[in-house]
C-alpha cells in the first residue's frame, strides 16, 4: 500500500523543498510538513509528550531549517525529513531536560547529525534578534510602523506614501521617514 | 553632508536607484570618511534585518497555517487520502465487471447484429462446387510447374431494361468489381454490357449492352415515381436460379433498412439472385428494384424506389453516356391478367452474370 502510494504521486526533490521554503511557497511548505511531520510527531509522542508539543518542536525544527538555508549555503546530507527528524529530537530533549534533570529519548534509530548543536544555537540567536525587532516595530507606533513597512518591505517610492499618508510634500514625508527610522534603530539596539 | 541626506541616499543607494556617477560618488565618500562608512554598514545592516524579519515572519505564518489546515482537515480526509487507492481498485474491477456482464449476456452480439442484419441478394453460382474444383485443381497440379489461372468467382443476379436502345439497370453490389458482364434473357440470348455509372450510395448501377447483335425493342412498362400506399399488390421477376421466377406480394412498409427513405420494404418471397429485379404494381409500372432483405426477419425485402433511380439518371455526367437515355412512356401492361404481363414483360429482364 505505501509502497503504491509512493509510485502515485511523484514527490517532490528535497532540494525544491528547500527552495520553496526560501522563498515562503506554500505547496512546499505543507509538503514538507506531510512528508517529515508524522516520524517526529511519533518519536515525541513516545516520548512524555502530545500532539500540541509535536507540532511546536516541528515547527521550531523548520525555522532552525529556515535560518540554516537563509544565512549559509546549506547543503543537504542526509535525507530532508532525516534532518528535520534530527533537530526534533535535539530540541525535545532540550525540553524535556530543561523540566527535568536527565532525560534520553527511546527511538529506533539513534541518528546524530554533527553540527547541530551550532544550527540549533544560531537559530535562537536569529530567534532573539528577529524577536527585538519585533518589540521594536510594535514599540514604535503608528504611523511611523506603516512608512517603514511601505518603505523597506513593499518597496514603495516616497511620492506613493507621501500620498498614501497625506502629506503636504515628499520631504514632509522624507523627514518623517528619517525620524522614525532613527527611533525604530534606537528602540532596537537599546 | 547631514546624517538625513546620507541615510537617504544610501536607501537609493541599496535600491539601486543611483546613476553610474552617483554611485561612484557615494562610494568615494564612504571610503574617505570612516565614520560615514561605518553609518552605512550598519543602515544597511539594519534595513537587511527588517527585511528578513518580514519574511521570516511569513513563512512561520504560513508553517503555522499549514498545520492547523492539515490536521483539521480531518478523519474523513484522511482516511480518503489513505483508501484513495483501494478505491480506484474498486472503481476498476466494478467497471470490469459489468462489461464482462454485459458481453456474457450477449449485450454487445445483439448490438452488432442490427447493424448487420441486411443482405444483398446476389446469387453466387456455384460457389462451393468451384471451391471444391479449385482444391482438387490444386491437389492435381501440386507436382507441375505449369499454373492454371483460376477463374474468378461468378455471380448471378437479375437487371431489367430502362430504355429500349440498350440501358440497363441493376445493383451496385452486383457488379461491384466485375472484370466482365454478361446479360442474358429468357430466350437464352447473352449480350455483353459495361457499366455507364454507379451509385455505391443507392446501390445502383446503369449499364449498356455493348454488343451489335442487340437490336433495339420498346418496352412493355413505364417507371412510376409516385408513392404507393402500403397494401398495394407488387409482383417481381428474377433470376434466383438459372430460370425466371415469379413472386408476388404487397408493399408493407414506404421506408427502407433502418429508416432508409430512398427505399421500400416489399413483402415478396426474395433469394439471392433477385438482386437488380424490377417490381411492379398491378398495372405494370415499375416502383422500385429489389436489392436485399433483412437476414432473420420473414418477409421483410427491401426495394429501391424509383424516385431514386431517376435522381440516380440525372447525375450521370452528360459525356459518360452513349446517347441519352429516353424512359419509355407507353404501357402495354395496363388492364392485361398478371400471366399475360409476365409472359409480355420476361424477354426485357434480364440474369447479370458477372465474371
Amino acid at each position: 500500500m505505501s509502497k503504491i502510494k509512493q509510485i502515485s504521486s511523484k514527490a517532490p526533490e528535497d532540494k525544491d523543498l528547500l527552495d520553496g521554503l526560501k522563498n515562503g511557497d506554500n505547496i512546499s511548505i505543507s509538503s514538507i510538513y506531510r512528508t517529515c511531520f508524522p516520524s517526529v510527531s511519533h518519536m515525541i509522542q513516545n516520548n512524555n509528550g502530545d500532539e500540541e508539543e509535536a507540532k511546536d518542536i516541528f515547527q521550531e525544527a523548520v525555522m532552525v531549517l529556515y535560518d540554516k538555508i537563509t544565512h549559509t549555503n546549506f547543503e543537504l546530507s542526509s535525507k530532508l525529513s532525516t534532518f528535520l527528524y534530527a533537530v526534533s529530537r535535539r530540541l525535545w530533549l532540550k525540553q524535556l531536560n530543561k523540566k527535568n534533570a536527565t532525560f534520553t529519548i527511546s527511538d529506533s534509530n539513534g541518528l546524530e547529525i554533527p553540527d547541530l548543536e551550532i544550527d540549533i544555537q544560531s537559530h535562537l540567536d536569529q530567534e532573539i534578534k528577529f524577536d527585538k525587532m519585533e518589540n521594536a516595530l510594535q514599540q514604535l507606533g503608528e504611523p511611523c510602523h506603516t512608512i517603514l513597512k511601505d518603505f523597506y518591505i513593499l518597496n514603495h517610492s516616497m511620492q506613493e506614501i507621501c500620498d498614501d499618508l497625506g502629506y503636504t510634500n515628499t520631504d514632509n514625508a522624507k523627514t518623517q521617514k528619517y525620524k522614525c527610522l532613527q527611533r525604530l534603530k534606537k528602540l532596537f539596539f537599546n | 553632508m547631514k546624517e538625513k541626506e546620507f541615510i537617504e541616499s544610501a536607501d537609493r543607494y541599496l535600491n539601486g536607484e543611483l546613476s553610474t556617477s552617483e554611485r561612484v560618488e557615494f562610494e568615494k565618500l564612504c571610503e574617505q570618511d570612516e565614520k560615514l562608512n561605518s553609518l552605512f554598514l550598519t543602515h544597511k545592516d539594519f534595513v537587511a534585518t527588517l527585511r528578513e524579519k518580514h519574511t521570516r515572519a511569513d513563512v512561520k505564518a504560513k508553517l503555522a497555517k499549514v498545520m492547523t489546515q492539515e490536521s483539521s482537515q480531518g478523519f474523513f480526509f484522511n482516511m480518503w487520502k489513505n483508501l484513495k487507492i483501494n478505491g480506484a481498485a474498486a472503481a476498476a474491477v466494478a467497471i470490469l465487471s459489468s462489461v464482462a456482464t454485459l458481453y456474457l449476456s450477449g449485450y454487445f452480439s445483439s448490438l452488432r447484429k442490427t447493424t448487420s442484419e441486411y443482405s444483398a441478394l446476389k446469387r453466387e453460382i456455384n460457389n462451393v462446387k468451384r471451391n471444391v474444383n479449385a482444391h482438387n485443381q490444386a491437389i492435381n497440379t501440386i507436382n507441375k510447374e505449369s499454373q492454371t489461372n483460376q477463374t474468378a468467382l461468378q455471380y448471378g443476379a437479375t437487371g431489367f431494361m430502362l430504355t429500349k436502345d440498350g440501358y440497363v439497370v441493376t445493383n451496385y453490389h452486383v457488379v461491384n468489381g466485375a472484370d466482365s458482364i454478361h446479360l442474358q434473357n429468357s430466350q437464352g440470348e447473352s449480350f455483353r454490357a459495361s457499366i455507364i455509372h454507379i451509385d455505391p450510395s443507392k446501390d445502383l448501377a446503369i449499364l449498356h449492352i455493348s454488343d451489335t447483335s442487340f437490336n433495339p425493342i420498346s418496352l412493355p412498362y413505364t417507371f412510376s415515381n409516385q408513392s404507393l400506399d402500403l397494401g398495394e399488390g407488387i409482383f417481381t421477376i428474377g433470376y434466383p436460379r438459372d430460370e425466371a421466377v415469379y413472386g408476388e406480394g404487397y408493399l408493407s412498409s414506404a421506408t427502407g433498412y433502418s429508416g432508409d427513405t430512398t427505399a421500400y420494404q416489399i413483402s415478396i418471397p426474395v433469394n439471392p439472385g433477385n438482386s437488380g429485379g424490377p417490381v411492379l404494381d398491378k398495372n405494370g409500372h415499375i416502383i422500385g428494384i429489389i436489392s436485399g432483405k433483412q437476414k432473420g426477419l420473414d418477409g421483410a425485402a427491401f426495394a429501391i424506389k424509383t424516385k431514386a433511380l431517376m435522381e440516380t439518371l440525372d447525375n450521370i455526367p452528360e459525356n459518360s453516356l452513349k446517347g441519352k437515355i429516353k424512359l419509355s412512356s407507353k404501357n402495354s401492361l395496363a388492364n392485361l391478367p398478371r400471366t399475360e404481363q409476365i409472359k409480355k414483360m420476361q424477354n426485357y429482364i434480364y440474369i447479370v452474370k458477372v465474371y
